[in-house]
């Protein structure tokens, strides 16, 4: 029983992780049905500048300078990628640019911070927490709160905010929102560099119990999409849930079936909702008219 | 006027290229290996240590005459890339041998031009069994390989028997990374249990970029097991011992020699001290050589800390070897130089050990089973685990010869 607790605990830690980068995924899609494929890249600048930020001023003085930097680098990536190929109607342009634009930071980063892996040194005390037996570190219950409260300052903001009625309005109908005056490129690019700057956030939150480096995104952003897919890339709040599925899955997998297959059940599901439920588990059908 | 200085320039520069024509042509060695990248602390540790000797052995007029020129290349640890750098020493720059190859994938996959063009190839840091025995009879007539580091079969019988027989393990697990490396050395490991007559209790695997070991550690924990053997690389093996310490299970690490890479050390801080690991070299002044290696190393490179002290010291040997080998041959051809390595009348004093009669036609492993010793991470550095074994006349330990 403890075992099974220990497990799901540490599934839930590294679900948060991929659930907060696949929110970062759905906020694009929802206003631009675009995705930025960069999305592991932008988490990957967002640790290593908070990296290099922290050691002057501090981890917590540092994580605002982290978010300005995500929001500006999501805005940059709209502007060279994304824009033009939604300007011109491309159906694939901006998949090929964010990618390009992707291996491009992590390129420019491995010569800025070079390519070996950095201990990102941890705000909190590394010992970890015992709860009835279960083990836990404070900076995992850091990340669980940390992203719970991110998604839901999101939420609230497009929700109450004049701005991000625009935001909302523009998801629902992009041209109508147009005719109504909205700025709809104005509010796209905004979503991706509040989409970057979540990614950033999860960077500078998972960075000290992860390695931070170059290449730490690719895989976490890989995954994320992943869970984007599971939970439905219109809906916020099945993206979280689909992120602890997968991270519960994978641990529970690696110790009750075999460590080797840690990874299979998580894909094993993204194909089963690919063919019974391809909006995703909370996703709203979608009609695309020709 | 214009003119006449035009000449005279042109006079001057033609003399200049004269005079470099006529300066002996030096002996061109290829050196490649990762200098960035996850690997790179091995690469770059390497490179210094070989470039450390060409600077001594020019200093003390070269070889037969003629300086040794290092042509470096940075393999990044990508198999496609150590081909094509294999190609460009061997057709572009015309390099008599190559030292180097950090990484078992790209020495294999790079080490077959050489062996074609009949360049010896000097492995100083991969581990790989397998690396010398692409090649080896009956395959081909002659082999090219040549290697000066403690191969798997070597470190997993060492860690088995320092884990088992040394410190009275009864129950190991193994957690290895997916990789060749991890896998083979995980197999080279079970079999070297087997030999013990000992099971593994848990064979766990984890992926690059792991971040989160619960589920291996949580298996090997409820299998009882009661040390953990290790294959694997820096980042992943520091996951490790963060894993542990976070789930409050501290059975020791013992593992091969990467558990001394600096990406360990750095990230696994208090977490990874007391793992302990083969190692050809240790970062302590015990005879005389060892100390002027440390020495001009640490005056050369402006650091105290080698990022990899193994990697360092087997490099600077490698080209010292190479020297012996060159000289002997009286000839920078490759099949000569093969044939003197095979048959090395010159005894040659190494930082790790002196190497006599190192090579042989069949033998292409200058390092035996009897030189690593074990060492152990204590306050961010690699100490010796056990000062016996490197004290007295244990200090330099030779290859028995056969």
């Amino acid at each position: 029983m403890q075992i099974l607790a220990q497990l799901i605990v540490s599934g839930i830690a590294v679900g948060m992780i991929y659930g907060v980068i696949a929110f970062g995924y759905q906020l694009t899609f929802a206003t631009s049905k675009t995705l930025n494929f960069g999305q592991g890249e932008a988490l990957m600048l967002g640790a290593l500048v908070g990296l290099t930020v922290q050691s002057y001023v501090g981890y917590w003085a540092m994580l605002p300078v982290a978010l300005a930097f995500g929001l500006a680098q999501g805005a940059v990536v709209e502007r060279l990628g994304v824009r033009q190929a939604i300007k011109i109607g491309s159906e694939s342009g901006w998949i090929m640019s964010t990618i390009a634009l992707g291996i491009i930071f992590s390129n420019l980063a491995e010569n800025i911070w070079g390519r070996d892996d950095l201990k990102f040194p941890s705000p909190l005390s590394e010992t970890p927490i015992d709860i009835a037996g279960v083990r836990v570190l404070p900076m995992e219950i850091v990340i669980v709160i940390g992203a719970i409260l991110l998604m839901l300052a999101v939420e609230l903001f497009n929700r109450r905010s004049i701005f991000g009625k625009a935001v909302v309005a523009t998801a629902n109908d992009r041209g109508a929102a147009g005719l109504m005056g909205i700025n709809t490129s104005m509010v796209i690019t905004f979503s991706y560099a509040l989409s970057s700057m979540t990614a950033a956030f999860a960077g500078v939150l998972v960075a000290p119990v992860t390695l931070t480096g170059a290449t730490m995104g690719a895989v976490l952003g890989l995954k994320a999409f992943a869970v984007a897919i599971i939970g439905g890339l219109n809906s916020g709040f099945g993206v979280v849930v689909g992120g602890l599925i997968l991270g519960i899955t994978e641990t529970l997998t690696g110790f009750y079936l075999s460590t080797g297959y840690k990874d299979v059940p998580g894909l094993v599901l993204l194909l089963l909702v690919l063919s019974f439920k391809p909006s995703g588990l909370f996703g709203k059908k979608t009609i695309k008219k020709v | 006027m214009l003119r006449r200085n035009l000449l005279v320039a042109t006079a001057i520069l033609s003399g200049l290229m004269m005079s470099s024509a006529m300066a002996e042509e030096p002996i061109k060695i290829g050196i490649s290996g990762p200098f960035t990248g996850g690997s790179s602390s091995m690469g770059v540790s390497m490179r210094d240590g070989v470039k450390l000797a060409i600077a001594e052995i020019n200093k003390a007029g070269g070889v037969l005459g003629r300086p040794l020129l290092g042509v470096e290349r940075d393999d990044e640890a990508r198999n496609e890339l150590g081909v094509q750098i294999a190609q460009e020493l061997i057709n572009k720059e015309k390099v008599v041998a190559t030292v180097g190859f950090i990484n078992t994938g790209v020495a294999l996959a790079s080490q077959r031009f050489y062996q074609e063009a009949e360049i010896p190839v000097f492995n100083n840091v991969a581990t790989g069994t397998i690396v010398t025995q692409q090649f080896a009879a009956p395959k081909e007539k002659t082999n090219y390989i040549f290697r000066n580091a403690a191969n798997d079969i070597i470190q997993s019988a060492m860690i088995v028997e320092e884990a088992i027989t040394r410190r009275g393990f009864k129950k190991p697990a193994i957690l290895a990374d997916s990789t060749n490396y991890g896998q083979l050395g995980r197999e080279d490991l079970v079999r070297a249990l087997a030999a013990k007559g000992l099971k593994p209790v848990a064979e766990e695997k984890f992926n690059i970029k792991d971040t989160d070991m619960t589920a291996q550690l949580l298996r090997a924990k409820e299998a009882g097991a009661d040390v953990i053997l290790t294959y694997g690389i820096g980042p992943e093996l520091a996951q490790i011992a963060n894993g542990q310490a976070k789930l409050g299970w501290k059975v020791p690490l013992v593992g091969s020699w990467t558990l001394s890479m600096s990406s360990f050390i750095d990230t696994a801080a208090v977490n990874g001290d007391g793992a302990m690991m083969p190692q050809t070299f240790i970062q302590t002044p015990n005879t005389p050589k060892r100390r002027a290696f440390i020495e001009s190393y640490q005056a050369a490179y402006k650091t105290d800390r080698m990022p990899s002290p193994v990697s360092a010291a087997q490099g600077y040997d490698s080209i010292y070897l190479l020297a012996a080998a060159i000289k002997q041959a009286n000839s920078t051809e490759g099949r000569k130089i093969r044939e003197a390595l095979e048959n090395l009348n010159t005894k040659v004093e190494g930082v790790i050990t002196v190497y006599d009669h190192p090579f042989s036609a069949t033998d292409h492993e200058a390092i035996s089973g009897n030189i690593p010793v074990f060492g152990l991470v204590k306050d961010g550095r690699v100490v010796a685990a056990h000062d016996e074994d490197v004290t007295g006349d244990k200090a330099i330990r030779t290859k028995p010869r056969s």
